[in-house]
């Protein structure tokens, strides 16, 4: 089959395309993190188990949201690396953060960070 | 997630092996559900592990709580496949708008000189006849059938095997009129109306176009809907 990008969908293609990134990027000595959209209210833009895949250089590929969120995303991993420990972020309409970072869809999600270990 | 949990993750997508993860959001421990056994790190909850086995077979990530965790529960199935009889001209753009969407495609067409590498690259291709190629490739709810060929020796043994099947959207090509000699065939070979009501024919949603890339077009759209409407039409 064709080695397709599928913007706006979450396909197979897709998920394998990250998680060979993320495995490269541990090879090459790299730090990773993996954001995982794990829920989703309204009308969210990417389907829940979308992910984003970054590296401790703040290289990332895939996405979360149609580029409303990724750059907070994208920080929230690096603390994550960081730190170690996995948090649960929430984004939408109604949160504070909504207004500097916000869905302009009007919808919700939640994502799921995880630093990958060992 | 653990290192060697990204090395299997991988290792399974790319094998196209069915497979969940349920990671606790709490702590981010984890565990690999997969058709046939458990493995990893976080004894899950009985209940988690149920419903990581029923989200495998609906295809549905998603949240869910037991006692006072939450746990992610992520699908990785392999991808959706679409079964196209009849290496046809609409069978080229099929093929590749099919894969743009995420299906396995596979073209059948025992006439050698269609089924070529030069006319589908790139394509998984089967010169058997279609009732030996069906099952073969054994369709099951993850897959589409399409019929492209309009010659009923090909045609009706790849229908009889999808109808048997539980192939989650059949099509065949073909005018009315055609279609309504196919349905007798298919009805002295004992299909009832019912199960004749599950092929789509005229194939493909009402979207006008005549060019071959048009229709395939109008048969991807079709085969998307019934997965995600049920076939509302």
């Amino acid at each position: 089959m064709a080695n397709a990008s599928t913007v706006g969908t979450i396909g197979p293609a897709e998920t394998d395309e990250i998680l060979a990134q993320a495995v490269a990027w541990r090879r090459a000595g790299k730090a990773v993190a993996l954001a995982t959209v794990v829920s989703t209210w309204g009308s969210s833009p990417r389907a829940v188990g979308s992910q984003l895949a970054v590296n401790s250089d703040g290289a990332f590929l895939g996405s979360v949201s149609g580029g409303c969120i990724e750059g907070a995303v994208v920080t929230e991993a690096l603390d994550a690396i960081a730190d170690g420990k996995p948090r649960l972020l929430d984004f939408g309409v109604t949160d504070a953060a909504a207004w500097e970072v916000g869905l302009a869809c009007g919808g919700k999600v939640e994502v799921f960070v995880e630093r990958i270990e060992g | 997630m653990k290192s060697h949990t990204l090395d299997r993750l991988a290792t399974l997508a790319a094998t196209k092996q069915a497979h969940a993860r349920v990671v606790r959001i709490s702590d981010g421990r984890e565990t690999l559900v997969r058709p046939d056994r458990v493995e990893g790190d976080l004894d899950a909850p009985s209940d988690v592990i149920q419903a990581a086995r029923a989200a495998l077979r609906t295809d549905a990530s998603g949240m869910v709580a037991s006692g006072n965790d939450r746990y992610f529960i992520h699908v990785h199935n392999p991808p959706r496949r679409m079964i196209v009889v009849g290496a046809v001209h609409i069978s080229q753009p099929l093929a590749t708008m099919a894969a743009l969407a995420g299906f396995d495609v596979t073209v059948i067409d025992p006439r050698g000189a269609f089924a070529t590498a030069e006319r589908f690259p790139g394509v998984a291709l089967l010169d058997d006849w279609p009732d030996e190629a069906m099952a073969k490739l054994g369709p099951d709810s993850r897959t589409a059938v399409v019929t492209l060929t309009h010659d009923p020796k090909i045609d009706d043994p790849a229908l009889i095997a999808a109808l048997r099947s539980t192939a989650f959207y059949i099509g065949a090509l073909g005018s009315r009129k055609t279609h309504g000699g196919r349905l007798e065939r298919l009805a002295a070979a004992g299909f009832d109306a019912r199960a004749l009501a599950r092929i789509n024919g005229p194939i493909g949603l009402n979207l006008g176009g005549r060019a071959p890339a048009e229709i395939a077009c109008a048969i991807l759209a079709q085969a998307i809907q019934t997965l995600h409407l049920g076939g509302a039409k």
